[in-house]
């Protein structure tokens, strides 16, 4: 199945957030095409009834005592922010 | 001195022989003969080497109790956190990046007394097999400038192999310790997922990432390892388990062994060579007593595919995190929070992370992830299933670690799913969570390094180790040097 240059521009506007030029989207519509062509055949393996494996070890709710510990100070923690207000990062607006 | 292993080199400061500053300024001069050519190494500050290791030297002089690295240079893969240093990933976006604390396995180097020895080159956020894919500068090959180191990890094995470092640190989220390793004929080792701390690791595969050694002999592999395993309670996927003293027992051979051969790793696309190399060591294991085995993985045809979803799925949501806002670059100009994240990560990624990016926002979008993602983890489950009955039969597997030797800069990237080919031994692994080891097992007719891989049942280092020890122990592969380090001596 062919990914078109379309479904590259709104992939990356909507859901990867990547500005691309139109010689990124034809070469990724290119690329894409063949690797999802080659990982296609994943649908001759046999899963019925098979559970997904997400994780090697399978751990699920890993507990430990809610101890307070030092933290970094404000400005440690904002010390590699592009751009800062106060004690804040600052962003543009984001209601366009 | 370059070419001694860490062994050697803290029996050398134990009998006075040596101390760390003289040990550090070998490996620096080391680095300003080769690394011009070799490119493995992207920050390294002379200074900040020299404190460390006079700090080493000072407590030695004070009979101070030291740690098992002590006055050892370990490079670390430019991937891992060191406070206040950089950390690119390889990548423009990180260009200005220096993190507010250690990794937790750069806290062990640093408890250990090692001299941390800057940090090396890498495909970009781990994502490559050659490590071309940096932003900055493309690693060659110590014994063939023409090739490729391999990758992600590309630079940390470059750098032990060309003596240039006796360890050094990298990560393999789909074989990017251990690929790198056989082409640059050294040691390279994947612990079991969760062995090592991910804390201050920056995540590429959240699920298959694991920090692992390079070292130029299993012994040295041994030591480093067991000077970063153990739980760490700021890794909530870490192990449960203490670390093990792996380099007691590494010279003890493993008897009775049964090792494994899977017809699946000897595929279409073998290296006839390759082939010779890991045929001809399982005749030395023959040798040392072992009986030989067939396994079968029958689901390891669909590793590289399985990989390519699960990766990219974890990467496009791991790498959400580079928005402009809290580190990183940022656009100079735009227009909104929506353009800024556009122009911002448009600008600071390379095409093989937007592809990864893209795949991987693919697979887990409406409509398709049920069809990619969640079928890949079904796979994955059945990958795993293969491992856990082959091991009921056997101790270890063993096969190639790459199908190929070193390929040339430049000859796979024009064509992402050849590159993606060269780790189709190696991701099985990652994707089950099992150990696995690269250890040299010959040389081609052109003379670049093949390597053998081990694999071991989880949390069976220990093992893994011992094994791989035998072949090293019965074969000279190992005292072989690049040729800009033999010319050296």
């Amino acid at each position: 199945m062919a990914i078109t240059p379309n479904e590259v521009r709104w992939i990356a506007r909507e859901l990867a957030r990547l500005d691309l030029s139109d010689a990124e989207v034809e070469d990724l519509a290119r690329d894409l095409t063949k690797i999802v062509g080659y990982v296609d055949q994943l649908q001759e393996a046999k899963t019925d009834g098979v559970e997904p494996l997400a994780h090697p070890l399978e751990l699920s709710n890993v507990f430990r005592p809610d101890n307070p510990q030092p933290s970094l100070p404000v400005d440690q923690a904002l010390a590699n922010a592009p751009l800062r207000k106060g004690d804040f990062y600052a962003v543009p607006g984001v209601f366009e | 001195m370059i070419q001694l292993t860490a062994h050697e080199l803290r029996r050398l400061q134990e009998t006075g022989q040596a101390n760390a500053e003289s040990i550090a300024r070998a490996f620096l001069d080391a680095v300003r003969r080769h690394d011009g050519q070799v490119k493995a190494f992207l920050h390294l500050d002379e200074d900040e080497v020299l404190r460390q290791a006079k700090a080493i030297d000072a407590k030695r002089a004070a009979k101070q109790p030291l740690g098992p690295l002590a006055g050892i240079p370990v490079a670390i893969k430019d991937v891992l956190c060191v406070q206040g240093q950089p950390a690119t990933c390889g990548s423009k976006i990180l260009q200005n990046f220096r993190p507010p604390y250690d990794a937790t396995v750069v806290a062990k180097l640093r408890e250990a007394d090692a001299v941390l020895f800057g940090s090396t080159n890498m495909d970009e956020f781990a994502m490559g097999s050659s490590t071309e894919n940096s932003a900055y500068q493309t690693t060659r090959n110590p014994w063939n400038l023409d090739c490729v180191p391999g990758g992600s990890s590309g630079g940390s094995a470059a750098a032990v192999a060309a003596c240039e470092v006796p360890l050094s640190l990298g990560t393999d989220t789909g074989g990017s310790v251990r690929q790198p390793a056989s082409l640059c004929g050294i040691v390279g080792m994947k612990p079991t997922y969760g062995r090592v701390s991910r804390y201050g690791l920056i995540a590429y595969g959240s699920s298959l990432d694991q920090v692992g050694p390079f070292a130029r002999d299993v012994g040295d592999v041994a030591l480093l390892l067991e000077s970063i395993a153990g739980h760490d309670p700021r890794d909530s996927t870490s192990g449960p388990r203490p670390s093990v003293a792996y380099s007691q027992t590494v010279d003890q051979p493993l008897k009775p062994l049964t090792i494994g051969v899977a017809k699946e790793y000897f595929a279409e696309g073998l290296d006839p060579e390759v082939e010779k190399a890991v045929r001809t060591a399982i005749d030395v294991y023959k040798s040392l007593g072992a009986t030989i085995k067939d396994v079968t993985l029958p689901h390891s045809r669909f590793a590289v595919a399985t990989y390519y979803l699960v990766a990219t799925a974890e990467a496009s949501s791991n790498l959400a995190r580079y928005d402009g806002v809290h580190f990183g670059h940022r656009a100079a100009d735009y227009r909104g929070l929506r353009d800024m994240h556009c122009k911002s990560r448009g600008e600071g990624f390379g095409t093989e992370v937007k592809r990864r990016i893209m795949l991987g926002a693919y697979a887990l979008s409406s409509g398709y992830v049920d069809a990619y993602y969640l079928k890949a983890l079904k796979v994955r489950r059945l990958i795993k299933n293969d491992f856990d009955q082959a091991f009921a039969d056997c101790d270890v597997i063993l096969g190639p670690t790459s199908p190929t030797p070193a390929f040339r800069v430049g000859e796979k990237s024009a064509d992402p799913l050849a590159m993606y080919l060269s780790d189709i031994y190696t991701i099985s692994a990652n994707l089950a969570g099992i150990p696995g080891i690269s250890v040299p097992c010959g040389f081609s007719s052109s003379g670049l390094p093949l390597g053998l891989q081990l694999l071991a049942a989880p949390y069976e280092e220990e093992k893994l180790l011992r094994v791989a020890r035998m072949y090293e122990q019965a074969t000279e592969w190992r005292r072989r040097r690049p040729p800009l380090v033999a010319k050296d001596a």
